[in-house]
């Protein structure tokens, strides 16, 4: 009977320090997948995925409430990295993913009110008060925030444009020849 | 000799038609076209203003950082303009370059001449090198100079000189070891002597015997130079298989050769190194074999840099509207969109192919008969590669050694089903230079909004702290004014 109860009480007390000390040096803070997202993603907070903020957004995309392409200033770049750490397969093939952008000012109509580089959250348009405003294009990454502020439509998004070194073979696009085969099989079933 | 043996590789149809014709030299025309950047690394500074006089081998756009190489006028005349141009790229996007206007005079820079190039010591050779805005001429345009001081910082005891030419159609290599064999062994003997003098072997393909016969009785002057005769076999010539024939070691994944104490230096690098450093001039010409069954005359030209390939055509003649115009060699070159694009350093071939010696073979599925296996000199899986990549599988591809491809296009040649196979390794490895680029600048976007949050969080709080200050300054202002109007009710008083 004795023996019973110390072993019991000997066995309930030294787990009960194993857990204890568990809780306290094994602490999980946060879900860890939701903060290696939000490490991930921009974190301009533009919501342009539709979420208040980059927080948001990851919570959503770990709660697979959200597509992994959500992100336009991410682009290919993020759903790659963001389908490797949730272990997703990703189809690029019907992505709807566009093309990557960035603010330029029209010169002509800019009256430099100074309102949208104090929207920029990567201070990538430079400019001063009654001064043409100017964008730099290795800083900007296409958040949109500044053309909401704009007061006469001079903002605006283009796509980057193709140079020398941004230029990239194209993918091989496949030749009739090798789609024979898928083509007979979609007509016989 | 026999070199250790190498693995895959193919037997394309040599096609060296103008082995046998003598280099010609080709009238500079009224204009050249100068592109800042004709090698790797940050593209030149221009030192002339658009209308300053220039005289021929004058400096007129000047190397800037560690890799960079400078560039000369061909010619004597001045410098029109500095303006947008196609490249010497298969996009033909606009670089910047600078319009030389020819007056015919041939002024030269003067120019200053060691008494014996064997008295300098090396890093004086590789200064007079750099001086001349020598690179790499087999193709690759690296800048002569940084190679040859990293060849001194580093322990280099073999030097090789690459005179395969294993691509089809060119013969400008042979055709220089042939006419020029005195400058081109004395340009050898000055890369030894920058080296240090180490053990030289000049590596020949053995389709040209007259080089390897005329190079040999050149070399036995010298001591440790001497002649390799290696076969006939592409990509015998690239920098990884022929150090590997030669030393038996492999330069490993990732490294440079200099790693494993081995400096490759191209025959035209050589040639143009002895006129650099004996005679003082620097790199304004070069040799190209121009090529393809389009052309009427094809042969070895000696071309002044920034000559436009459409003067080059015209020079030439051309039987046919070219289908295709290619730089460089049939494997390794890159077809050009037009002929408005100027001669730079790394072009060694012009071939204008006719219709039928582009014919595109029709593509079929892959049988997975592995001769791609068989024919890549890297011992890499082109097959399973190229699939992968057809379904953007980028990472799994890296995996299994798509850094690794040299992208010398052996399993594209030998594929029966003529599969693009180097065209989607190209595709991946453009994707991977996209995907560092993406990762540099999203880092570099959160380093700038961190930088914003934390400026922002500053300002705040300064603001904060100037509001208390004011309030603090009103307050004692108050404080003092009451207590003068204390001050003064005695003086009423009295």
């Amino acid at each position: 009977m004795l023996e019973g109860i110390f072993t019991l009480t000997i066995l309930g007390l030294s787990l009960g320090l194993f857990l204890g000390l568990a809780a306290r040096y094994l602490k999980v803070g946060a879900d860890p997948i939701v903060e290696d997202i939000t490490a991930m993603l921009p974190g301009s907070n533009c919501g342009q995925c539709g979420f208040a903020g980059c927080g948001q957004a990851a919570e959503a995309v770990a709660g697979g409430t959200a597509s992994l392409d959500m992100c336009p200033p991410g682009g290919k770049s993020l759903v790659e990295s963001l389908a490797a750490r949730l272990g997703v397969d990703w189809d690029f093939s019907n992505s709807t993913a566009s093309e990557p952008s960035v603010a330029f000012v029209e010169e002509a109509t800019c009256i430099g009110c100074a309102r949208c580089f104090k929207a920029c959250p990567t201070d990538a348009i430079v400019g001063a008060p009654k001064q043409i405003h100017a964008v730099l294009n290795s800083a900007c990454n296409g958040c949109r925030l500044c053309v909401d502020v704009c007061p006469t439509e001079c903002l605006q998004m283009i796509e980057v444009q193709t140079t020398l070194e941004n230029w990239r073979w194209h993918k091989p696009l496949p030749q009739l020849a090798q789609l024979r085969p898928v083509l007979a099989r979609a007509q016989a079933a | 000799m026999a070199g250790f043996p190498i693995r895959g590789g193919v037997h394309p149809e040599e096609r060296k038609l103008t082995s046998d014709i003598t280099i010609m030299r080709v009238p500079t025309p009224g204009r050249l076209i100068l592109p800042l950047k004709q090698h790797i690394g940050a593209p030149a500074k221009p030192c002339r203003v658009p209308g300053e006089i220039v005289y021929k081998g004058a400096l007129v756009a000047r190397g800037q950082g560690n890799v960079s190489a400078h560039i000369h006028a061909p010619c004597s005349g001045y410098v029109e303009d500095i303006i947008d141009w196609p490249a010497p790229h298969p996009s033909g996007l606009p670089t910047k370059a600078m319009v030389v206007i020819n007056d015919g005079r041939e002024i030269r820079e003067d120019v200053s001449v060691p008494v014996n190039p064997f008295y300098l010591r090396p890093e004086v050779i590789a200064e007079r090198v750099a001086q001349s805005g020598v690179v790499g001429l087999g193709g690759a345009t690296f800048p002569a100079a940084v190679k040859l001081t990293l060849g001194q910082s580093h322990r280099t005891p073999v030097l090789i000189i690459n005179g395969c030419e294993c691509e089809p159609y060119l013969t400008c290599d042979d055709r220089l070891m042939q006419e020029r064999t005195q400058d081109v062994m004395g340009g050898i003997s000055i890369l030894a002597q920058a080296l240090n003098g180490p053990e030289t072997i000049i590596a020949i393909e053995e389709n040209k015997p007259e080089a390897i016969r005329l190079m040999h009785k050149a070399a036995e002057k010298f001591g440790n130079i001497r002649v390799m005769p290696v076969p006939t076999r592409y990509p015998m010539g690239s920098e990884k298989q022929l150090i590997e024939f030669i030393t038996g070691r492999q330069v490993p994944a990732g490294k440079l050769s200099a790693d494993i104490g081995v400096m490759l230096h191209n025959i035209a690098t050589a040639y143009a190194v002895n006129r650099a450093v004996r005679e003082g001039k620097p790199l304004t010409t070069r040799i190209v074999t121009v090529a393809g069954e389009a052309i009427v005359r094809p042969g070895n030209y000696e071309i002044p840099l920034g000559m436009l390939i459409s003067d080059l055509l015209e020079f030439c003649g051309l039987k046919e509207d070219p289908a295709r115009i290619v730089m460089g060699g049939p494997m390794m070159g890159q077809a050009i969109p037009h002929a408005g694009i100027p001669v730079t350093k790394g072009c060694n071939g012009v071939l204008a192919m006719s219709a039928a010696e582009v014919a595109r073979r029709v593509e079929h599925p892959c049988i997975r008969c592995g001769t791609c296996v068989d024919a890549c000199p890297m011992g890499l899986s082109p097959l399973t590669m190229a699939r992968l990549l057809m379904r953007d599988k980028l990472d799994a591809a890296v995996d299994i050694g798509l850094k690794d491809c040299i992208l010398c296009g052996s399993c594209s040649f030998a594929c029966p089903s003529g599969i693009p196979l180097a065209h989607y390794f190209n595709y991946g490895k453009g994707e991977l230079v996209s995907r560092a680029q993406q990762k540099q600048k999203d880092d570099e976007i959160k380093r700038l909004i961190l930088g914003r949050q934390v400026r922002m969080e500053r300002q705040e709080k300064e603001r904060e702290e100037a509001m208390a200050r004011r309030k603090a300054e009103i307050a004692a202002r108050k404080a003092a004014q009451a207590a003068a109007e204390q001050a003064d009710k005695p003086m009423e008083v009295a």
